[in-house]
């Protein structure tokens, strides 16, 4: 909670070198990219999770994997929205028609690669949903976000690095590698991280103690 | 099953805008642009609030189903 407050105030005020490009949406940083380390996160903890079940065959552990990766999306899809707003104002041409810069912001891999990520745990959760056998699910879903996981990386992290794109962080881990942000940007970017993370993973968990609860009445 | 098809909506219209960006009148593209662009990073925040309140009013609402129902 203060780490977000301190995130907000901080990120808004603090100096924050104007790029020409950028200029103050440099500040979205702080939100936007934040969105995606949140969201790699919670995949992680949904995948460790299935493996666990997979080992325990404990149906705990797979409630976990599941609202773990239902919050991932949430974050992913937050990420997505506010990606859209960011690039229209830095991408896209003001004197242009949208259409006509459309054709070359369509083309960017990294949208593409994400897109495809989460299409694929959606396909996770549908799947998971989808069959009625209460083991028999947890197994197959469990196996299947073991693959989503392993999907994410070729899809969001090799693959659009290999293709020219407008997108920053082409040659590196984008906003970690120490030269290429500033100190005083530093400063707000890792508690931002930390705390938009900690958000997430006790939304997470709140829908976890619901679902567990539900359960529990449901045997009853 | 119904909520992920309700999500999944969303995340095509999301896919859309894209197509449908800086279609918007003048004045709100001037104001966009205007003082280093510092609103874009106002509707980004705006946008995580607005998704973040959306999902957890569902989720309580969902709580309080499961309450009834008890």
């Amino acid at each position: 909670m203060i780490l977000l407050i301190y995130t907000v105030i901080a990120g808004l005020l603090l100096k924050v070198p104007l790029l020409p490009a950028l200029e103050e949406t440099v500040r979205n940083l702080y939100f936007h990219v934040c969105m995606w380390m949140a969201m790699m996160t919670l995949f992680t903890i949904s995948v460790v999770n299935s493996i666990r079940y997979l080992r325990t065959f404990n149906l705990r552990y797979d409630i976990y994997a599941r609202q773990y990766a239902a919050v991932g999306i949430l974050m992913g899809l937050l990420g997505y929205a506010t990606g859209a707003v960011w690039m229209s104002y830095t991408w896209a041409d003001p004197n242009n028609p949208a259409y006509a810069s459309f054709s070359t912001i369509a083309r960017e891999p990294k949208l593409i690669g994400t897109a495809i990520a989460l299409l694929i745990y959606f396909a996770y959760l549908v799947l998971r949903d989808s069959i009625n056998d209460m083991d028999k699910k947890a197994r197959i879903s469990g196996v299947y976000n073991i693959f989503a996981y392993a999907m994410l990386f070729p899809s969001i992290w090799i693959v659009p690095r290999i293709l020219p794109s407008l997108h920053p962080g082409q040659e590196g881990n984008p906003a970690m590698n120490f030269k290429d942000i500033d100190s005083n940007m530093q400063l707000v970017f890792y508690p931002a991280v930390i705390g938009w993370t900690l958000l997430s993973v006790w939304i997470a968990t709140l829908r976890i103690r619901v679902n567990l609860f539900k359960e529990k009445t449901m045997i009853q | 099953m119904r909520n992920i098809s309700r999500l999944f909506a969303l995340f095509l219209m999301l896919l859309s805008t894209t197509l449908l960006h800086a279609q918007g009148d003048s004045s709100l593209q001037n104001t966009m642009r205007s003082n280093g662009r510092i609103y874009v990073v106002i509707t980004v925040i705006l946008v995580i609030l607005a998704g973040l309140f959306l999902y957890l009013i569902r989720l309580d609402r969902k709580m309080s189903k499961l309450e009834k129902n008890n």
